[in-house]
């Protein structure tokens, strides 16, 4: 009953084209981000902040990020792994060169960083379409990670081959290093995601965003009507480099706090947050967070049931998890292709209709 | 020089080998995406798959001992025989063809019309599904495979070379061998795809669906039947991959490095499958021997090595941007 748009007049062309129209979402919207920011930091242990929190905060960011590329401009990367290991190398590089620098700036930067090594990528696009492109994009994956592995110069020459975040400070709070306290970490995660968010859903709706859908659904197409296929796929793989760059920065400052570029940026990073972007829903932002989180907590839960529960060892549960993810994704693909996103479309649907259908 | 020279042409010939190893696992690929449309990301994981079945039957392993035991806290692992090699090798082929159809029954068919990018995500699941599933059935422990292939350094052309230059190459005779079954099997195909009734009707499916629809093929049929030939390619590389390195999670990822082999060679072409698995073997291993540990120019660029893991890409990559479709690709006509 709640859930309609009668009585709620718009007045200006600005309320008409407001990313909730419904009272309700809007009242929704502020609510859930008063309980993020005000509430769960002051309620959340050191377990649920590191086990589910942070990643879903960080791999939303990646899967944002992800989404602008393959989403709304129809470019399928496998190369986020190895674009969120530029993030987490040059924030590392920054961290330890100028000391002096706070986190949000080593945190942007490193961003900008790995927006260019993105454009440099995207390059190949302008030629290759498709799955063909999809393939090239491995080889940003696989010469980035051998790059990070084989020159001394990125992990400073320490022993061990291995990245560790120094400590910093914001505002007088220890932010990384093992001192942390985990709800000043989540907060500065928060608050990059809702920024970023933002950014994300008024870029999509705008000019950018109405150019890279038109590549998406038909290159030719779009380039007749004059959109510029160069400055629009470009544009395209330099933000959402800039978006996996920062979630690659946050992977290592914050949540991991010493990285192995093999084993925390590889392939199945890439695959990872492909999925969530795949699960989530292409080209939708709540889609992007819906798929983080739901990739996020399967770990979670099939461990409590299958470890904690059902007593089977680690290594079994690890291959049920296999299973399941496999058998999910081809599920999401058979029962709605479109994704959870999709899924929720239609929920909101039927609730404005709800309770009389007809 | 000349003995660099001579370093430099072993290096070549291994490398063609490998190629042809390479060609073995990109072969599956073409012929599903010929038929089907569907970038099939799970052919190295069927080869893991297949050689996990092979090896299972072929000592009798109880599937999935290690859930049972640890669900009813039983102790059992093995049924007590041993299977010799051929009828292992024909239960396989059983198992694959079942997975062939269930692979169609329960995924594809309902995913008839959708774009390619949703097929090739929903291989990427299938994938991850079979692995998950193959670790659970046979344990994810490293195993021998041995089917009887000959093993070792081949003693008549390292000797002959000896007698010829004065250096005697390395070339394993498993490389032969893998090298005589990918032609044959090539051949077999080949064979196959031109004079048979089946094969006429699927290339008459790789060329236009619909019109194979209307001439009264059953496409469903010819997907499981292509699905099928895939799987015992699949088994055919898991053979010889795991005859070489043993069967374990690695062997999955020889599918990641069929995908350039595949981009240029083009993506529908058998012929290109096979010459680009050479290009992309000889090419890496004579780039690792040359650049990566700096053994050509007297050291003049030395990498550190490891560059097998990208070259191929990248190599792929360069090409790409000179001609879109591969080397024997179709040529790709867009329109509005």
């Amino acid at each position: 009953m709640l859930y309609r748009e009668a009585g709620d007049f718009k007045t200006s062309y600005a309320a008409d084209a407001q990313t909730f129209p419904l009272a309700f979402d809007r009242w929704g919207y502020w609510v859930l981000l008063a309980l993020a920011a005000l509430v769960v930091p002051f309620v959340v242990n050191d377990y649920w902040a590191n086990a589910l929190l942070i990643p879903f905060l960080i791999y939303a960011i990646a899967a944002l990020g992800l989404n602008i590329l393959t989403g709304y401009c129809g470019q399928v990367s496998l190369g986020t792994g190895g674009f969120m290991a530029v993030g987490a190398y040059s924030s590392y590089k920054l961290m330890t060169a100028f000391p002096w620098m706070d986190m949000v700036s080593v945190t942007l930067l490193s961003g900008l960083v790995t927006a260019g090594v993105g454009l440099l990528f995207g390059l190949p696009s302008l030629r290759i379409k498709g799955f063909y492109l999809a393939v090239a994009t491995l080889a940003a994956q696989f010469f980035l990670v051998w790059l990070f592995n084989r020159v001394p110069w990125f992990y400073n020459y320490s022993a061990s081959g291995q990245i560790s975040a120094p400590e910093r400070e914001l505002f007088g709070l220890v932010l990384t290093g093992p001192n942390a306290a985990s709800a000043v970490q989540y907060l500065f995660c928060l608050a990059i995601v809702i920024a970023l968010a933002w950014f994300a859903r008024n870029l999509t709706r705008g000019t950018v965003g109405r150019k890279w859908m038109a590549i998406r659904d038909m290159d030719i197409a779009a380039e007749i009507i004059g959109v510029n296929p160069l400055r629009a796929k470009l544009s395209a793989f330099a933000i959402s480099s800039f978006f996996v760059g920062i979630s690659g920065a946050l992977f290592f400052t914050i949540y991991l706090g010493a990285v192995e570029v093999n084993s925390a940026f590889g392939i199945q990073k890439s695959f990872l947050i492909l999925f969530m972007v795949i699960i989530g829903g292409l080209g939708s932002i709540f889609g992007s967070f819906a798929g983080a989180a739901f990739l996020v907590l399967l770990p979670v839960v099939l461990k409590l049931v299958g470890v904690d529960l059902l007593g089977w060892p680690t290594t079994i549960v690890a291959h049920l998890q296999l299973v399941v993810v496999g058998g999910l994704i081809i599920f999401f693909l058979v029962v709605e292709p479109h994704g959870l996103a999709q899924l929720w479309r239609l929920t909101k649907e039927k609730l404005r209709l709800w309770p009389f259908p007809h | 020089m000349p003995e660099t020279f001579l370093f430099a042409t072993e290096v070549a010939l291994n490398g063609l080998m490998a190629g042809v190893m390479y060609s073995l696992v990109a072969l599956g690929f073409v012929l599903i995406f010929k038929a089907s449309g569907i970038f099939n990301y799970a052919q190295g994981v069927m080869a893991l798959f297949a050689a996990m079945t092979l090896v299972g039957i072929q000592q009798g392993q109880v599937p999935f001992a290690h859930a049972i035991n640890a669900t009813f806290g039983t102790d059992i692992h093995n049924f007590g025989w041993q299977a010799p090699a051929l009828l292992a090798i024909l239960l396989t082929v059983g198992v694959m063809i079942a997975l062939a159809w269930a692979v169609n029954r329960y995924i594809f068919r309902h995913l008839v019309n959708q774009e390619p990018i949703i097929l090739f995500m929903a291989t990427i699941g299938l994938a991850y599904f079979l692995e998950g599933i193959a670790d659970l059935m046979w344990g994810s422990e490293i195993k021998r495979l041995d089917v009887g292939l000959p093993q070792g350094i081949n003693t008549w052309i390292d000797e002959t070379t000896f007698t010829i230059f004065g250096y005697g190459f390395f070339i394993d005779n498993l490389d032969i061998v893998a090298a005589i079954i990918a032609a044959l099997l090539v051949a077999g195909l080949v064979a196959f795809s031109q004079y048979t009734k089946q094969g006429r009707a699927l290339r008459a499916v790789a060329d236009d669906h619909q019109a194979a629809l209307s001439v009264g093929i059953s496409l469903n049929f010819i997907w499981v039947l292509v699905w099928s030939i895939a799987g015992f390619v699949a088994l055919v590389a898991g053979i010889m991959w795991g005859a070489k390195s043993g069967v374990q999670f690695s062997l999955s990822l020889i599918a990641l490095k069929a995908l350039p082999v595949l981009m240029l060679g083009g993506f529908t072409s058998i012929p290109g499958a096979i010459v680009g698995g050479l290009i992309i073997g000889v090419g890496e291993k004579l780039f690792e021997f040359c650049f990566g540990i700096g053994q050509c120019f007297g050291g003049f660029i030395n990498l550190g090595g490891a560059t097998e893991n990208w070259f191929a890409y990248v190599l792929a990559l360069a090409f790409l941007v000179f001609r879109p479709q591969g080397l024997f690709g179709e040529k790709i006509i867009e329109r509005v």
